[in-house]
């Protein structure tokens, strides 16, 4: 089976400057997102407590908020989790006490007046300061992720392409966390977990089409830069939509199995899967030819990798 | 073709046979069972299987096997409610000085646990347990590293006959007083010879001041030791609960994490892991308490305390002549009235030193001070932690000395379950500095089943539809990078079975994305050989030159991602280095499955076969 019949020839190269308006627009549009709107943080973060509850039955959350402020607890967030039989508890971390009270108060609470009392499936009991530490090292890791990835594509390609994919790298991630950010969808050290992993698959994508750049420019030697790289990313696309299909695939199957606890791993990865399929063309590719990558600045190391071969 | 090695096809064959031996144990599920161990950690009594076999026996009660496993006796038993039941027979046939524990043990024939083939551990979120981050209070390390040089340094300069006039800690150094520059330069001079780990400074403004501090390396060195010794402390404490698989790890500079699974009640735990009773042994002074506690004021190198019974004010010498983290072994006795009494032993140097003051002072009194510490936190309305220290700090006991002793002694005027908890404590080791719970977690048992079950059907279902798409498209050649992921996925289960890495939700979504990446490496392998066909090339040509080809772009790829993956293995705390090792090791074994595997499948189907056009169409 095939999609297309040959090597598709599609001038990738002749948007490239609506290319990267579009992508530096929508980078500025989420991080303003983010800075405006913020994220919607999870306990890791904010600290606090949190409680998730399983009823033999569905529950209708009034009447559990209902319960809860009969009990003493106006500034719970109560939200249905996975689904509409088990419940979710967030409480700011203002209560006075330590986890075994609150539990059993909450219990306590949402058993006045109930047929069946629920059955305590999880607590948590975060301190506040925990979210720094984890911001900290977050940062911290997505940092040292860059240089290193920096530093190996300047080595094994060139510096410009070295720019070209910190650029797609951080093009996707701010696309990814403005979304979440857009849509509201919890941010806990789950989904910073798929953002980190969402680095690795980037970079995967932007490299393979790198690597057919660094073939082509030195195979044809009369073609212009810009039809190199049309050329180049024309070969690889086919690979890019089977790649991406499967991904998604995987991910749509987390996403609608996997259960709550990993949605918003999964939501941030589909996202972030679909951004890093344009970026890789439209933003490494295309800001390595805006800084002018020439034919010259690869002969070298490619020479003496012929050897390397298995 | 040219053909293929056979080394690699042997090493195929390995990766296979080792992946598949080494997955295998997650397969077999456990058993219900009782462990048994003995509270002092000795070892277990030799007869031990009959005690066991009777007790059981009496009880009508028949169990799978018996016998010891990882350096504990575990019983397996047939079911969860005879488990239950045996528990609570044994718990009461042995008492006190051995800790029964219900768990459960892994199926995995004797055979493979012979080859060190281990199940998986299973994070809490899918078996449930309660999750504890301590905190090693910092500031009460460095605080007792000052009271040290204001102890030590005078000590030493009294011992050489430099006078000083005055000394006080102050903040983070001591300071010393001296008469002039003169003796302060001679001070300076000794103390930098003899006490290396500190830094000595005289203040700008001051010719008669010395500040004593700790060099930066030494204070590392101290916060460092402080919290391995807790740690071994909380290892030995968690032991007593008798929990199979706790997990006590450090995690960044001053924090512990324990993960006791299956536990649900967090009371018991708190109150083990926060305890800090402690013994200290010091010299009475003879200034008058009642005046000093009147006044306020103590004497130079005293503080002062109170008794237990009658709260009558003693004044205590600062130097402590053995203290809780110099106690080898403790034990609960009685004394010669047969009061209760702890009787402790102490290490070489603190030994040393009780039998020197000893020595020198017969007939004179020692006091035992009895320390605890509870912190509670709070939180301001600003939703801000408040940490509150409630400190007791009591003389239990005053005596005469009456002889010479040194290494093991007794220490009388407790109560009777007091002597009991404290020499359990002594026992499992003093913290080192107080801890402070910041985070806890309780994951109820049935929400990890789900956890679970959750996993396993999108894992399952992901599987499933990347290889009917792979052989959808690809044809024989979506086959073999089927064949390529499934023995992928058998290397990663088997690595971390290996490594005894602890399976959880984030983890068995990384195993899950990653099911989906790593057929890329097939992809662009199979892409290139259909452009190497449109370029002209003969079918086996294309096949070698899409391996060979691809090779570079995907190791290029590979080494990248795993870049960042290796950064986030090293910086990511819980759930994110779990996601991060699922995937480095699903990126290595990637490397190898997609491009030797698959490529061996090729090879071997068709090498010998004249091919017309290859099969990927």
């Amino acid at each position: 089976m095939k999609i297309f019949s040959g090597v598709p020839n599609i001038n990738f190269m002749a948007q490239r400057k609506l290319g990267l308006i579009i992508s530096a627009a929508l980078t500025v549009l989420s991080i303003a997102l983010v800075l405006v709107r913020g994220l919607n943080l999870g306990i890791d973060f904010t600290g606090g407590v949190l409680v998730e509850v399983g009823y033999p039955q569905a529950v209708q959350l009034d009447i559990v908020r209902e319960q809860l402020h009969e009990g003493g607890y106006e500034r719970a967030v109560v939200q249905h989790f996975g689904s509409a039989s088990s419940v979710m508890i967030r409480l700011p971390p203002a209560e006075n006490a330590s986890s075994a009270q609150v539990s059993s108060q909450i219990l306590h609470a949402l058993a006045v007046g109930a047929e069946k009392a629920p059955e305590l499936r999880r607590i948590e009991f975060v301190g506040p300061q925990i979210g720094d530490e984890l911001t900290q090292k977050g940062s911290l890791a997505l940092l040292f992720a860059f240089v290193g990835i920096a530093l190996y594509i300047a080595f094994r390609f060139e510096g410009k392409f070295a720019l070209g994919a910190i650029a797609a790298l951080v093009h996707d991630v701010v696309m990814a966390v403005g979304f979440l950010s857009l849509f509201w969808v919890e941010f806990d050290i789950t989904t910073l977990a798929a953002i980190l992993a969402l680095i690795g698959y980037s970079n995967n994508e932007t490299i393979v089409i790198f690597d057919r750049i660094r073939e082509n420019l030195i195979a044809e030697r009369r073609s212009s830069v810009l039809d190199v790289v049309n050329l180049s990313v024309n070969q690889t696309l086919l690979r890019s939509v089977i790649t991406h299909f499967t991904t998604l695939l995987v991910l749509t199957a987390l996403f609608t199995l996997g259960g709550q606890s990993v949605h918003s791993f999964s939501v941030a990865l589909i996202v972030g899967v679909i951004v890093a399929t344009y970026s890789s063309i439209y933003v490494s590719t295309n800001l390595a030819v805006a800084l002018g990558v020439s034919r010259e600045d690869l002969l070298p190391p490619a020479e003496k990798e012929i050897d390397e071969m298995p | 073709m040219k053909p293929y090695a056979s080394w690699k096809y042997v090493v195929l064959v390995l990766a296979l046979v080792l992946g598949a031996l080494y997955s295998a144990p997650n397969l077999y599920g456990d058993d219900p069972s009782v462990q048994v161990s003995m509270g002092s950690g000795d070892p277990m009594p030799a007869d031990f299987s009959d005690i066991v076999a009777k007790a059981l026996e009496a009880n009508k009660l028949t169990s799978l096997s018996s016998g010891m496993e990882d350096q504990r006796w575990v019983i397996r038993m047939p079911s969860a409610e005879t488990q239950l039941h045996a528990a609570d027979v044994l718990k009461r046939e042995l008492g006190n000085g051995y800790v029964v524990a219900l768990n459960s043990a892994s199926k995995t024939p004797p055979w493979l646990r012979a080859i060190g083939a281990k199940p998986m551990n299973l994070g809490l979120d899918l078996r449930g347990g309660v999750h504890f981050l301590l905190e090693v209070d910092i500031e009460e390390v460095n605080k007792k590293a000052v009271q040290r040089i204001v102890t030590d340094v005078p000590a030493f300069l009294r011992k050489e006959n430099v006078r000083y006039t005055g000394r006080r800690e102050a903040g983070s150094h001591g300071l010393l007083e001296f008469a002039d520059a003169a003796t302060l330069e001679q001070a300076r001079k000794l103390i930098a010879r003899n006490f290396p780990e500190y830094t000595l400074t005289v203040p700008q403004a001051s010719t008669t001041q010395l500040q004593v501090a700790l060099s930066p390396q030494e204070a590392k060195r101290i916060v460092d030791f402080a919290v391995q010794q807790n740690l071994t402390t909380l290892r030995n404490r968690v032991n007593q609960l008798g929990v199979a698989e706790p997990l006590v790890q450090r995690q960044g500079i001053n924090r512990i994490v324990v993960q006791l699974p299956g536990v649900q009640d967090t009371t018991q735990v708190k109150d083990l892991l926060g305890a800090t009773a402690t013994l200290e042994y010091r010299a009475v002074d003879d200034g008058d308490a009642y005046s000093a506690a009147a006044s306020g004021i103590t004497p130079v190198g005293t503080e002062l305390f109170y008794t237990r019974e009658d709260r009558r004010p003693v004044l205590l010498k600062r130097e402590i002549i053995a203290g809780g983290d110099n106690l080898v072994d403790a034990a609960a006795t009685v004394d010669e009235q047969g009061g209760p009494a702890v009787s402790v032993t102490l290490d070489g140097a603190a030994a040393k030193r009780m039998f020197a003051f000893t020595e020198r002072n017969v007939g004179k009194p020692m006091a035992v001070l009895f320390k605890e510490r509870e912190v509670v936190t709070n939180y301001n309305a600003q939703g801000v932690a408040m940490r509150e220290h409630r400190d007791v700090q009591e003389v239990i006991s005053i005596a005469s000395i009456r002889g010479v002793f040194g290494k093991k002694f007794q220490t009388t005027g407790l109560e009777s379950k007091e002597a009991h908890d404290l020499a359990l404590l002594l026992k499992a080791g003093a913290l080192a500095a107080p801890v402070e719970i910041v985070e806890e977690r309780t994951v109820g048992p049935s929400l990890g089943e789900d956890n679970i079950r959750k996993g396993f059907s999108a894992a399952a279902l992901g599987l499933g539809l990347v290889v009917l798409f792979m052989a959808f498209y690809y044809r024989v050649f979506g086959l073999f990078a089927a064949a390529a992921l499934l023995l992928n996925l058998l290397l990663v289960f088997a690595v971390l079975s290996l490594m005894q890495a602890t399976l959880t939700m984030p983890g068995i979504a990384g195993i899950v994305l990653h099911m989906g990446i790593a057929v890329d490496a097939n992809v662009l392998i199979y892409e290139r050989i259909r452009e190497e066909l449109r370029n002209g090339l003969k079918p086996h040509a294309a096949i070698e030159a899409g391996y060979e080809r691809a090779f570079l772009t995907i190791a290029d790829a590979n080494v990248t991602v795993l870049i960042g993956t290796i950064v986030l293995f090293a910086l990511g705390a819980g759930p994110v280095k779990g996601f991060a090792i699922t995937l480095m090791i699903g990126i290595i074994s990637s490397q190898f499955t997609a491009i030797v595997g698959s490529r061996a499948l090729a090879q071997l189907c068709f090498a010998k076969r004249p091919l017309k056009d290859v099969p990927v169409w």
